[in-house]
């Protein structure tokens, strides 16, 4: 519980200082060219190792099981342009289904 | 006209984000049952909802804390990705107006998608209709946590459900459009920051957190995942 409220709160004052930085402290200043670039690569950095570890990990060992099916369906209903609320849906649904029909 | 914004400035901008609102309510509601299945509880996700108000992190530091992360570990990833606010925060500054309180509330209501509609061209922003956008979409944000909170528990085991799935999915759906489109990138970084280098950071953050999973703590690899970023300053000339 304390765990939770203490990330619910630095998060939500972190997220609001990265927010505000330019608004309040830059004024209409620009950022530096070299940390717009890194700022940049961040996000798909990140996202994409959360997607690696959500579909391998299970703690701290790799494993192929029935998330890999669920994430591959997500992929192909994100090409199709599914709304997020759908690929979510779906990824949960193969999911259960191929555990389902093993288990 | 002798004033061209004014209230109809606010107004635009909510009208603009209700088609946006729709999608970010169902999101929402995935956010609640999520953070409630990784055991967050039912206040502290909409609490963070509404202050916190960014997507991808409030997900991230969710899924760290259900893998067994450390307070610590969700905080920095959810931190590393709302790093990308910094930049967005840069673009709007030079059209708001007044004093602290006006530039914090435009920032707190800066997000991805009012960021957009506020976006004129030419590296012009639209204060009001920033504004006006951002309460549209934190109202269906808030609410659609609200409402999964309080359904996510009449939905049963999460595993069975293949809720642990929706995790990865979730994070496929939110960076796909960022390695399909450089407009966003381009705003402000210029033409050189285009998708490839956003792919391969993205391949390289991949496999920095599967090389690291199997001998760090929970959450640590997707932090370190986010050295990849640093591809980034070998781009200057």
């Amino acid at each position: 519980m304390t765990t939770v409220w203490i990330v619910v709160i630095v998060t939500g004052v972190g997220t609001l200082a990265l927010k505000a930085a330019g608004p309040v402290v830059l004024g209409g200043r620009p950022l530096p060219d070299r940390l717009s670039g890194v700022v940049t690569l961040v996000g798909p950095a990140l996202l994409a190792a959360l997607v690696a570890i959500g579909t391998f990990a299970e703690g701290q060992r790799l494993v192929v099981d029935a998330r890999v099916l669920g994430v591959a369906a997500a992929a192909v209903a994100i090409r199709l342009r599914a709304p997020v609320l759908v690929v979510v849906i779906v990824a949960a649904a193969v999911t259960a289904g191929a555990r389902a029909l093993v288990g | 006209m002798a004033e061209p914004s004014g209230e109809r400035g606010y107004r635009h901008g909510l009208t603009s984000s209700l088609p946006l609102s729709v999608a970010v309510f169902g999101f929402g509601i995935s956010y609640g049952v999520l953070a409630l299945s990784v055991g967050m509880g039912a206040l502290a996700p909409v609490v963070m909802s509404a202050t916190t108000f960014a997507g991808s992190a409030q997900f991230a530091a969710a899924s760290v804390l259900g893998a067994g992360g450390s307070a610590t570990t969700a905080i920095l990833a959810a931190l590393m990705l709302n790093a990308r606010y910094l930049p967005l925060g840069v673009t709007v500054a030079p059209w708001l107006e007044g004093g602290l309180w006006s530039r914090l509330l435009h920032a707190h209501l800066m997000v991805d998608e009012s960021w957009a509609i506020a976006a004129e061209g030419q590296g012009r922003w639209n204060p009001r209709v920033l504004l006006g956008a951002g309460v549209g979409i934190w109202i269906a944000w808030v609410a659609g946590t609200i409402v999964g909170v309080a359904f996510g528990d009449a939905l049963g085991d999460p595993s069975k459900l293949g809720l642990d799935a929706a995790f990865p999915a979730l994070f496929l759906a939110l960076l796909a459009p960022q390695l399909r489109s450089q407009e966003r990138a381009t705003a402000f970084a210029g033409p050189r920051i285009g998708a490839p280098p956003q792919a391969v950071a993205a391949l390289l953050g991949a496999a920095i957190a599967l090389v690291l999973t199997p001998f760090t703590p929970a959450g640590v690899p997707i932090i370190c995942a986010g050295a990849a970023c640093l591809i980034g300053l070998g781009r200057e000339t």
